[in-house]
């Protein structure tokens, strides 16, 4: 065991985390609601790829398409699952969102294919690299390096615009932000499409570990993200971020560990090592700002 | 300018608010009284658009705008203040005055010296402007709300207790404002328990019990009524 080996796979692991944390915590802060379909979005995104491979486009045009699919279906999520129903009760929007995760699912059985689909990658993906002594694939770095991208990229949104402090105040009060004349229809679409953005960042860098798409394929990012969000602290942005890397420290800590027999149980490792956290700090490991309440 | 006609706002099964009619003229500075439940800021919250009237009108220089939604009302220019003093507690106190200024943030260079002006007036807040505005004390986070409301550069300012739980020099600071406020031509509508204070400020009031006006006149007649005390201190007569 190497320490820069393990040290590079906690990061590009923790960075992949991160992200999806991420996206699935800026909808949350704002309404309080858990987007189910989050994984579809991540879903569209590798979709989008596979469809648009023999077209012979560049690739970073074709990743171009799987984020803005993405996106798209982000924002289609709030118009057809969340703003229907979104003053009426908490349970419609739950269930709004599961069917729209299921429609979507469905979708993909139906005009594609139940059997993975291969989602062109640039030949960088899949070559290896050497870096500070390690032999590492050379996916692990881009993997750190969008992390790292898009994270500072988000943190300026969120501290420096006026579209950011405004979603930081709604997560805060929303009905005190709109109060500031903040429309909340605006608020919540940029929180969707911000989280269709981040999952189509993690379609292009978890397909590449992969290379294939599958209808099912947002379930493990969403569980990933869920766990992430709630060690972290469900209040906080930088809560997931925080709740990413933790989570990926663990898993790869097993990873190095776990003798080769019990290594398939290693999420039952994991989550035990979750129940443990969430019993020494049930509010998550950042806590967020105390008010909050739905509107 | 505001014309508040027979608004009626329920909770559940509960009518907080039953028939409430009011009227603010333009640069007038009118004083809703009432015990607590009265349902004075109820009637203020739903004029601002922040909980809905199940019946009534509101009118804003003629228009209807009833069941408008609270950010719409802002962009008419009626901006609110309500009493749960809510600033943006991990936010600085610039960016919440940033945020008070969210409809106009194509108009950068008023905002900053409407910005500016807040804080020749309470200078305590230029001086923690880099300050999570949750740091501040409470009648430091009222004159922030109250800054907040008026970035927006509003025509009707709606002031939901701005006095509560105050120590006795704060609230004069506060009011000294109020006074202020008033003598540049902005119209208020105040929702006060202090009483005296307000109706020492106001040209006309209001006085709430139940969910029902009982009592309406200027404020030094609505002052001199004795018999119309223990309704907004609270006591039944």
């Amino acid at each position: 065991m190497n320490a820069a080996q393990f040290v590079l796979d906690v990061l590009s692991l923790g960075g992949a985390y991160a992200l999806m944390a991420l996206g699935l915590v800026i909808v949350y802060g704002i309404l309080r609601l858990v987007n189910f379909a989050y994984g579809e979005l991540i879903m569209v995104g590798g979709y989008t790829m596979f469809l648009v491979s023999g077209s012979g486009l560049p690739w970073l045009v074709m990743a171009g398409c799987g984020l803005t699919m993405a996106i798209v279906a982000g924002i289609a999520t709030d118009y057809l699952a969340f703003r229907p129903v979104r003053e009426k009760s908490v349970t419609a929007v739950l269930i709004t969102s599961f069917a729209f995760s299921t429609l979507l699912q469905n979708a993909a059985l139906l005009f594609i294919s139940p059997r993975p689909r291969a989602v062109p990658l640039p030949e960088l993906f899949s070559r290896t690299v050497e870096f500070a002594g390690v032999i590492t694939p050379a996916r692990n770095l881009i993997t750190i390096a969008v992390a790292v991208i898009m994270l500072g990229l988000f943190s300026w949104l969120m501290r420096s615009t006026a579209l950011g402090i405004a979603m930081r105040a709604a997560a805060t009060n929303f009905r005190m932000a709109r109060m500031m004349g903040i429309p909340a229809n605006l608020i919540i679409s940029a929180a969707f499409a911000i989280s269709g953005l981040l999952a189509g960042t993690v379609a292009i860098l978890w397909i590449g570990r992969i290379g294939t798409v599958v209808p099912g394929i947002g379930l493990e990012p969403l569980l990933i993200a869920f766990i992430a969000t709630v060690i972290g602290g469900m209040r906080s942005l930088s809560g997931a971020v925080v709740g990413g890397f933790l989570l990926a420290l663990i898993d790869t800590t097993l990873n190095y560990t776990l003798p080769q027999d019990l290594l398939k149980f290693r999420d039952a490792f994991t989550f035990s090592l979750v129940i443990l956290i969430l019993l020494w700090r049930p509010e998550g490991i950042v806590r967020g700002p105390a008010s909050g309440q739905r509107t | 300018m505001l014309d508040v006609e027979s608004l009626e706002v329920s909770y559940g099964a509960v009518r907080g608010v039953r028939g409430v009619s009011l009227m603010v003229r333009k640069g007038e500075l009118v004083t809703l009284l009432g015990a607590n439940g009265a349902g004075k800021s109820s009637t203020l919250m739903a004029i601002a658009g922040a909980v809905r009237a199940a019946a009534g009108r509101v009118r804003l220089d003629g228009e209807d705008v009833t069941g408008a939604a609270p950010e719409e009302m802002v962009r008419r220019g009626v901006a609110a203040v309500p009493e749960t003093r809510d600033v943006f507690p991990d936010l600085t106190v610039a960016q919440n005055l940033q945020l008070g200024a969210f409809t106009r943030r194509r108009d950068q260079a008023g905002v900053l010296h409407d910005r500016s002006e807040h804080f020749r007036r309470f200078p305590i807040l230029a001086e923690r402007q880099r300050l999570p505005a949750g740091n501040l004390s409470g009648g430091e986070q009222q004159m922030l709300v109250i800054a907040r409301a008026l970035m927006s550069r509003p025509s009707v300012l709606l002031l939901d207790e701005p006095s509560l739980g105050l120590a006795p020099i704060v609230v004069d600071q506060i009011f000294g404002m109020i006074r202020g406020l008033k003598e540049s031509g902005l119209t208020i509508l105040l929702v006060e328990q202090n009483a005296a204070k307000a109706l020492a400020v106001s040209d006309r009031a209001y006085v709430m019990r139940l969910g029902r006006i009982e009592a309406e006149g200027p404020a030094s007649e609505i002052a001199a009524a004795t018999e119309l005390k223990s309704l907004y201190l609270g006591a039944e007569p």
